[in-house]
């Protein structure tokens, strides 16, 4: 299996990137980390004109905290890699939900080069980081050659492997939400080996009066919800809704009966965990 | 910005287990043709071509990464290390292929270059990495003739050496 034909650009700045998307549009497909897409190309599950690779643009290889709305948050820039996040030191007690995920997404081979943009752009609804953006309820930060705008995650996933980037925009960065004192975090997965794309992955937020809990796997988009503090046979029971309000269907890697079972108990393991 | 044309043949220049080497490669062309085809180093083997069985791995600026997964346009001008570069540094098989071999960590071989270069990294980056460490590198590889319990303890054994012999002479 080997890519389709394809001009490449070498782009070194973001405006250069930008530029390319605004001639090309669709017939262009934005090349970061590539672990995504190269796999993609070699399926021939696409046929871009042109790839403009963004790794070596120094701008977009930000890691870095800010301040917003009087709020910590960790950007994360279109070329910075899902290892790099991951060794960072602080990672764990700036965004611990991060830290948590990011160890089941693919293996250490592809997080050397993987970005947590890229993984964002490619929207697979089994993926952990649209994920954590949705529980976390990050923004990203779309870039074109006029402007930027910020979009929620939330809002940012519309379908399988579809978002709401227009075909001249840019992923620049995401910012996460650093975790505030009282928050506790968990995350679970069931996979056919750790790593690979998730069955079911559950994360999980809680404060002192709710729990926001978010479902990989289980639709075309992570699916978020949230509850009170639910504790029992009320929170067994929510858990239990949930999982019948997913669309789970029966493919090659589990039934809908055993995904619904993965939602319960991973469910019930994640949000024991974080409200322990 | 450098702009390459699907049908050109571009030069690319990398540097392969510490010499400089040169060749000719159109966009489409992964990491793993280039290094086999273009530089004739056919250590590297080739498996899915889609990033799953990890047999394709090398080492890209020193980390582990998928040659199938990579543009050889994308390496132009890296540091590349694949297995043929652990002999060269030693001239004879190093700790971890004797101990691989030791403990019957192959059988048919095919995924073995792909799983030293990826345990090359863990033991220099991370000689006190625990058992887990172990099966987390290597839950990025597929051999279906080992059942991996001899490749986990053939690392485990080079780890411990490491250990042992901390403070003297290094591996």
């Amino acid at each position: 299996m080997k890519p389709p034909v394809f001009d490449y650009l070498r782009c070194e700045s973001a405006a250069q990137a930008l530029e390319a998307l605004h001639q090309y549009g669709d017939d262009l497909r934005i090349l970061a980390g590539g672990q995504s897409l190269i796999a993609m190309l070699n399926m021939r599950l696409v046929r871009p004109a042109v790839l403009a690779d963004i790794m070596r643009v120094k701008e977009l290889a930000g890691l870095e905290t800010i301040s917003r709305h009087a709020k910590r948050h960790l950007r994360i820039g279109a070329a910075v890699t899902q290892s790099r996040v991951l060794e960072c030191i602080s990672l764990a007690s700036d965004v611990p939900l991060l830290a948590k995920a990011l160890p089941f997404t693919g293996h250490v081979q592809t997080r050397n080069r993987g970005t947590v943009c890229g993984s964002l752009a490619h929207a697979d609804p089994s993926s952990e980081l649209p994920l954590v953006a949705c529980v976390l309820d990050g923004q990203i930060t779309l870039a074109r050659t006029s402007g930027r705008r910020q979009v929620g995650a939330r809002d940012f996933f519309t379908g399988l492997l579809e978002t709401d980037r227009k075909s001249n925009e840019l992923i620049e960065s995401v910012e996460f939400p650093c975790a505030s004192s009282g928050e506790t975090f968990a995350f679970r997965e069931a996979a056919m080996r750790h790593g690979d794309f998730a069955i079911i992955a559950i994360a999980v937020k809680a404060t002192t009066e709710k729990i926001v809990i978010g479902v990989g796997g289980g639709a075309s988009r992570p699916e978020v919800r949230s509850w009170p503090r639910l504790a029992g046979s009320a929170l067994a029971d929510a858990l239990n809704q949930l999982a019948w309000e997913l669309p789970l269907q029966d493919d090659a890697l589990a039934d809908a009966r055993y995904r619904r079972h993965l939602v319960r108990e991973l469910g019930q393991a994640a949000i024991g965990e974080a409200c322990a | 910005m450098s702009e390459m044309k699907r049908d050109a043949r571009h030069v690319i220049q990398v540097t392969l287990n510490g010499e400089k080497r040169s060749g000719f490669a159109q966009p489409r062309m992964l990491l793993s043709d280039f290094i086999r085809h273009e530089l004739g180093a056919t250590g590297t083997h080739v498996g899915c071509e889609h990033g799953v069985c990890g047999a394709c791995t090398i080492q890209l600026d020193g980390r582990a990464i998928r040659s199938c997964l990579t543009l050889a346009v994308q390496a132009d001008g890296c540091d590349l290390v694949t297995v043929e570069g652990l002999t060269q540094r030693e001239a004879e098989l190093s700790l971890l292929q004797r101990a691989m071999k030791r403990h019957h960590a192959l059988q048919c071989g095919y995924c073995t270059p792909g799983i030293l270069m990826s345990f090359d990294v863990l033991m220099r980056k991370n000689p006190k990495a625990s058992d887990q460490d172990i099966i987390d590198v290597l839950a990025g590889h597929l051999c279906r003739c080992t059942g991996y319990a001899n490749i986990t303890s053939a690392m485990r054994d080079v780890l411990d050496q490491i250990k042992s012999n901390a403070g003297g002479d290094h591996v």
